[in-house]
Parts: structure tokens; sequence; C-alpha cells
């Protein structure tokens, strides 16, 4: 065996990785979570550890649910629309802080400023195991009976907000 | 008229770069004189015929022709003209037009200064740059077109995107590409090495400096975007480990690696494989970086409009290139001689542990950039990657580097002794200990990783000032300008470490509420609020805060943040205003305006932060006192037929 013919193999099994990864999109799987009731759990707060926060406390409400991180580059780019959207009142904003750590979490939001009603805190990310969430930020749209009814993965644009999540609030609300 | 004349000479381009990539070839590998005096003119004829279709590209950017889909998507009338000249790479097919016109431009340098090379290696070398070339003008007419029409025309262009329009967005990718593409021609090199079965001392000499040069373009567009992200993006960070910085990042790792292996090759004529195999790296991984900032397969911050066909064909032009250098390179790799000997303790030694070093961190930030895409191919979810597992994994394998690079210029080739290293740099252990142990003191608080770093950093800076006594004192004439260049670039990096290491630990930043007369003082400065007014620029409206910056009840001067709301945007742009200065940058920006007068105000004091950036620039200064050595320009006609023919016998 020639052993020169190492990094060949390497950039071969490279190649096909990339060539099944093309086939895929980061930003659009199908989620087989929209129109299932949104999973249960209970986490503590990041402001508060002392209480809890669980998705039965939302019941009856519509209300969006935001994965966000310290961490996350991404979520800076989406922080100052959620901060202006929070603004109308239109909808409870819960935003999950997904794998960071507790003081990181709230000196962002010091800093950034607060859209969420309530921030749970998902230190080992076992929430986001059981919503599907592979990548920071992501946002679900829940409706009164618990079901999750739209799902963006990646920041929401202002596009997004306009033309998806405010006319399925309305539509919810009615 | 102008974009059809562009896009004539683009299709007239990549039949030219055909020619030029398959006719010296077949004429090098035949031994044919006038198939090998094709090579030069038919890089001169690509080059002018890439120049004309981009300056085509730019006058109608100039003139605001909106009849062009990728103007009217990426520029407007209200642009200020420099935004609508650097518009032109401001997005996909643009920025890969200027990736072709550089590697022409490159392949012409290498033409026009490579008299003193014999005419069958500088045949070999413009003809794999011009294979490169056909497959990316390939690329560019079938599936990225810059003259496509739009009809009917557009009435109003849409402009760039604002984080765009920018100074730095102006030099950073010319930069950057300068870099990337130049890397192609350590590539040529190489292949044209191995094509010709001589791999020598000969050929580490003559890519030597281009190497380098493409490596101080690279160095200089790295950190010119990342000083970009810095005062624009208002983030205060200076590096995300995002997708597409690690893209840029990766081929300077192996860069980096190829121009210390580049050296043993030359005076040594050691690591023959391993230097032909980061040549062929470097390269790749640029490519590879191409690939994964325009096919959609990683999410950035800095994604291209992306379409899948795109991904497909870079991905085929990728495995092509690499596949085919790598399959050469396995054939004519057994073949080759393994050059001078060395004991475990010498200069090869030394570098070869850089080099495994520098490889190594390449590959941690390869599997973490590609980890998610990877799970993800094998059906095992989705995941993202974050700076955590970068900053834990790199920093490790950075430190051992930082120890061995004061140790490496003083070993002696083949063989060097332990006791003659230690005897002439222990003065430089104990100026980093006391440094370790003091310096931190001084600044603030002591932490055992900022002293750390700090220590490292004296160790390398006093290393250089001892083997410059030393080696001064000898009497053995000026040094070269190679080894200041070394020096100078090591320096740079010690400086780098200094910057990272201040910054990281001592930075303080604030998020106040201000009502305009309130004050606010971080790291001794103290910033009062004197109020915000609207103001008008050439295409957005903005809130301009003003802020008297003072240290010690002296007045230094008048800062303006801002925040800026483009006319054809939604998103607001946060403007930082930032006093620089050698040892601390402070840094105040405009969050949201609260009730009455009042604004959110973020400031920052960071000390040493444009160290970052300095040491970069002495990097690149180091190199450019490297590739001006003189020995490069010598003669090498006569001297190769000797050295190539004893290599091939060995």
């Amino acid at each position: 065996m020639n052993k020169f013919l190492l990094p060949l193999g390497i950039f071969i099994v490279l190649v096909a990785l990339l060539a099944v990864g093309l086939n895929l999109n980061p930003r659009e799987v199908p989620s087989p979570l929209i129109g299932k009731p949104a999973p249960a759990f209970t986490v503590p707060q990041l402001h508060s550890p002392e209480k809890t926060f669980s998705p039965q406390d939302m019941l009856g409400k519509v209300w969006l649910f935001n994965v966000w991180a310290s961490w996350c580059v991404s979520c800076r780019e989406e922080h100052p629309i959620l901060v202006e959207f929070a603004r109308t009142g239109m909808v409870p904003i819960v935003g999950l802080d997904y794998k960071d750590k507790r003081e990181d979490g709230q000196r962002w939001l010091a800093r950034f400023g607060n859209p969420y009603s309530i921030v749970p805190f998902d230190a080992d990310g076992r929430v986001g195991i059981d919503y599907g969430v592979y990548g920071v930020p992501e946002t679900y749209l829940i409706d009164k009976a618990g079901v999750i009814r739209f799902k963006q993965i990646g920041p929401i644009t202002p596009e997004v907000l306009e033309k998806k999540i405010i006319p399925l609030v309305q539509e919810l609300n009615k | 008229m102008t974009p059809e004349l562009g896009h004539f000479a683009l299709i007239l381009s990549l039949w030219v770069a055909l020619a030029q990539g398959v006719l010296p070839l077949v004429g090098a590998q035949r031994n044919q004189p006038q198939w090998i005096a094709i090579a030069r003119p038919a890089t001169t004829a690509s080059f002018l015929l890439v120049a004309i279709a981009f300056a085509c590209l730019t006058w109608s950017f100039y003139i605001n022709d909106f009849s062009i889909a990728y103007v009217a998507a990426h520029s407007n009338t209200q642009l200020p003209t420099m935004y609508r000249i650097s518009a032109v790479w401001g997005g996909h097919e643009g920025s890969l037009l200027l990736w072709v016109l550089m590697l022409a431009g490159w392949a012409q340098a290498v033409a026009l200064f490579s008299r003193q090379l014999p005419d069958a290696m500088v045949a070999r070398v413009l003809g794999v740059l011009g294979l490169v070339m056909f497959g990316l003008l390939a690329f560019v007419l079938l599936t990225s077109n810059p003259f496509e029409r739009l009809l009917p025309a557009a009435e109003e262009g849409r402009s760039l995107n604002p984080l765009l329009q920018d100074p730095g967005l102006v030099y950073h990718p010319p930069m950057l590409y300068m870099g990337y593409v130049g890397m192609s021609v350590a590539f040529a090199f190489a292949i044209a090495a191995l094509l010709a079965g001589q791999l020598d001392a000969a050929w580490a000499r003559w890519s030597r400096p281009w190497t380098t040069v493409a490596w101080i373009f690279l160095t200089l567009g790295i950190a010119l975007g990342s000083w970009w992200a810095y005062y624009e993006l208002g983030w205060g960070g200076w590096w995300f480990w995002d997708p597409v910085e690690n893209a840029s990042f990766m081929p300077w790792l192996v860069a980096t690696a190829l121009i210390h292996s580049l050296a043993v090759t030359e005076k040594r004529g050691s690591f023959k494989n391993w230097t032909v195999l980061l040549a062929i790296a470097a390269f790749s991984l640029s490519l590879l970086g191409t690939f994964l900032v325009r096919s959609g397969v990683l999410t950035s911050v800095h994604a291209f409009a992306t379409d899948p066909r795109r991904g497909i064909f870079i991905l085929i032009l990728l495995a092509i290139v690499v596949g085919s250098s790598l399959l050469l390179f396995a054939l004519r790799a057994p073949k080759v001689s393994l050059g001078g000997r060395f004991s475990l303790l010498s200069r090869e030694t030394l570098l070869l542990v850089n080099n495994v070093l520098l490889v190594v961190a390449c590959g941690a930030v390869l599997l973490g950039t590609l980890y998610p895409l990877i799970i993800d191919a094998l059906g095992l979810g989705k995941l993202s990657v974050g700076p955590p597992y970068f900053n834990a994994v790199f920093v490790p394998i950075m430190l051992p580097l930082l120890v061995l690079v004061a140790a490496g210029p003083i070993a002696r080739w083949k063989q060097a002794e332990l006791g003659d290293i230690v005897r002439r740099l222990w003065p430089a252990a104990v100026v980093a200990l006391l440094a370790g142990i003091a310096l931190p003191m001084l600044a603030g608080e002591w932490h055992g990783y900022v002293a750390l770093a700090l220590a490292l950093a004296a160790w390398i800076i006093a290393a250089i000032v001892l083997q410059t006594i030393q080696r001064l004192k000898a009497g053995t004439g000026n040094p070269p300008p190679s080894w200041w260049g070394m020096q100078i670039a090591h320096f740079g990096l010690a400086a780098f470490v200094i910057g990272v290491a201040m910054v990281g630990s001592y930075e303080e930043e604030r998020d106040v509420r201000m009502s305009p007369g309130e004050t606010v003082t971080v790291g001794g400065h103290t910033f009062k609020f004197l109020g915000v007014e609207d103001v008008r620029g050439p295409n957005y409206t903005a809130a301009r805060g003003s802020f008297e910056l003072s240290k010690d009840g002296k007045m230094l001067r008048i800062l303006h943040p801002e925040k800026r709301n483009y006319d054809s945007s939604a998103m607001p742009m946060t403007e930082a205003a930032i006093d620089a200065g050698l040892t601390r940058d402070v840094y105040v920006s405009l969050g949201e305006p609260l009730e009455g007068a009042a604004w959110a105000v973020r400031v920052y004091f960071k000390p040493f932060v444009d160290w970052i950036w300095g040491g970069c620039l002495l990097m690149s200064l180091g190199g450019l006192v490297a590739a001006a050595d003189r020995r490069y320009r010598l003669k090498a006609r006569t001297a190769t037929k000797t050295v190539a023919t004893g290599a091939m016998a060995a």
C-alpha cells in the first residue's frame, strides 16, 4: 500500500461528505414538529433560578418561542428585530437561553435589551434536543392549544416577521 | 453595449486560458520549444481579456446601468461613488470575477518576473495556472454571469447591504483574494515540480518569494476583516470563529507552515514531499473556502445568495483540481529523495514541530467548521459549533508553538546542542518569568492565563533581542534580509499575543442609560453625554451622538457614534466611535433611544487591542522584508541544471 495515497483517500472522503452536505439545506429542514403539540419540559429561569418555566404555563395564549445563546453570532443580528417587535406587545416572546452560562446570558440581555417576557434557561441543551434545535437562533410560533404552527430556522428577518409571523399571529388570535 | 463587450471578453478568455493550460504543459513534457513559448503570450492575453471584462463591469456600476441584473441588485443612484466601485465585488458574481482577475494577475506576474527561471518550468507553472483559470472562468460563465441583462431594466437599484458600505469593504476582499489566489502560484510551482520530477532546492527557492508574498496578502486581508468586524459590527469583538473567517484562516495556517517548510527544503533539501503536500493543501483550502462560502452548505453571517448549482460546480472543480494533484503526488512522491538527514535536536526538527502544530491547528479548525455538516451528512442530527470549542482546542495547540518560536532560529541545522541553546537563551527565560509575574500585576489583576501569555510574549521578544545582539557581535556581517524578516514577523507574533491577552483579560464594558449631561467612566476614561442630533448622510439618516471624552479631568476629544437608518434597508446600523491609542482603545456606541432624551449607551475600554492588528502588520512587514531578499532574484538558469540532475539521480 502506497502511504502517499493517504492524502488522496482523506480528500475523497471529504468530498463525499461535502457532496452529501450539498443536498441538505442547513436553513430548511422539514420540521416534524409543525402541527404537533410543543414538547413539554420544565427548566429554571435565567434571572431567578428558583422559578421554573414550562410550556403549559402559556396555554391559552399564542406565543413565540425563541431559542438563543450569548455565544451565537446570528442571534445578535436577529436581536434588534425582536426588541423592536416586542415593543408592539402583539405576542409574548419566550426566549430560551440555550447551552449558555448563566452570567453570560444575563449580561447579553442587559446589553442588547430584553424582548422576552420570560427567559427559561437550558444549560445542557436538553430542551433543544426535544425541539430539534440544531442551530441557534430558532423560533417557534405556538398556538393557544400548545401546538407548534411555524418554525423559523436561523435569524428572523423583517421580511419573515411581516410576511409570515405577524399574519399567522393575527389569524391564530381570531 | 459595454456588458456585451465584457461578456464577450470573458468568453474569449475562457478559451485562451484553455490554450494557456494545455499547450505549454504538453510542450514541456514533450520538450517542444514552440509550444513552451506559447505560455507567456497566452498568459498576457488571458489577463488582458479578464481585465477588460472587469473594467466593463466596473464601468456599468459607475454609470448605474440597471439593465444588468447584478448591478441592479447591488447598487443604486444614491450610493456614493466609492461604494459604487466597491459594490462590484459586493456580491457573488462580481467577487468571483475579482477572484479570476487576481488569478490572471498572479499568472501575469509570474510571466513577467520569471526571466531567470528555465522556460520549461515557467511553461508548466503558467500551464497549471491556466487550467485552474479555465475551471473558474467556466464557473463564472455557466453559473454566475455578472453581465446577465435584466429586461426590462430596473428604474432604481436595490443598493448594497449597509454593513458593506464601509472603507473596510473597499480593501478587505481584494486583499484577502490576493492571498487566497496567490496560493495558486505556490500550488502551480509544486505541481510543475511534480510533473517535471524536479523537486529540489531550486524549486523551493523559486516558490519561496511567491508563497511569502501571497501569505502577506492573506495576513493583511484577514487582519483587515477582523478590524472591520471590530469597528463596523459594533460588537467590540475581533474574531468570531465564523465559518467564513475560518475559511480564510485555514489556508493561512497551512501557508504559514508552508513558508517554514520551504525554508528547510531550500536550505537542507529535506521535507520535499511534505512541502509539496502543504503547497497543494494551502490552495485546496482556498478553494474549499470558496466552496463553503458560496454553496450554502454552512450558515454564516457572511452568506452569499446561494444556488445549489453553484455548489455542485465548485465541488466538482475542487474534486478535479485537488484530486488530480493528490493523485500526481501519490505517483511521484515515492521516487523523491529524502534529503539531508538530521538529528532529533536540530532546526529541522523544530521546524517540523512548527509544521505539525500548525497543521493540527488547521485540522482542528477544519473539523469544527465542518462538524455540523458531517453530522448532518451522516444523518446523525443537526448542531452548531461555537467559539467555546475553538478556543478550547486552538489555544493549547498554539502554546508550544510560542515556546519553540524563540528557540527555532537559534538551533543549528542538522544537529543542535541543547547546552548551546540553553546558554544563549537563559536570559530570555528569566525575562519571561519576571514579565509573567510582574506585568499582570501592573496591568491590574493577576490571572494565570494572562501571566502565561505575557510571559510567552516576553520570552519571544527577549529571544529576538538576544539573537540580534549575538548575531551582530559575532562579526559575520549584517544578517541577510530574510533573517531580519523572520525576526520582525516573530516580533509581530509576540505583539499579537500581547494584544489578545490584554484585551481578553482587562477589557471593561458598561451598558448604561444616559441622559444629556451625565457621565460614565471605564478604564479611567470618562465619557460625558452631550446629546443626540439628527443628521442626513448621502443615503441614510442618522442619530448622531456627541460624547466628550476625558481622562484625569483633561478633555481629550469629542466622539460621535451614530445610529444609521439607510434609505434602502430596514435594518438600523450602529456606527461606533473609537478613540484609538497605542495602549488602549475607547469605544462608544449608541443603543436604543429611551424615554425623553435618554439613550442606552455602551462604552468599552480595550487595552492593547490595536496590538492584535499591529502584530499582523508586523508579520506582513517581516514577510515583505524576507521576500525582498536579493538571492531570490539571482540568475537561476545555470545553477539549477546541476542540482536538478543530482536530485533525480538520488
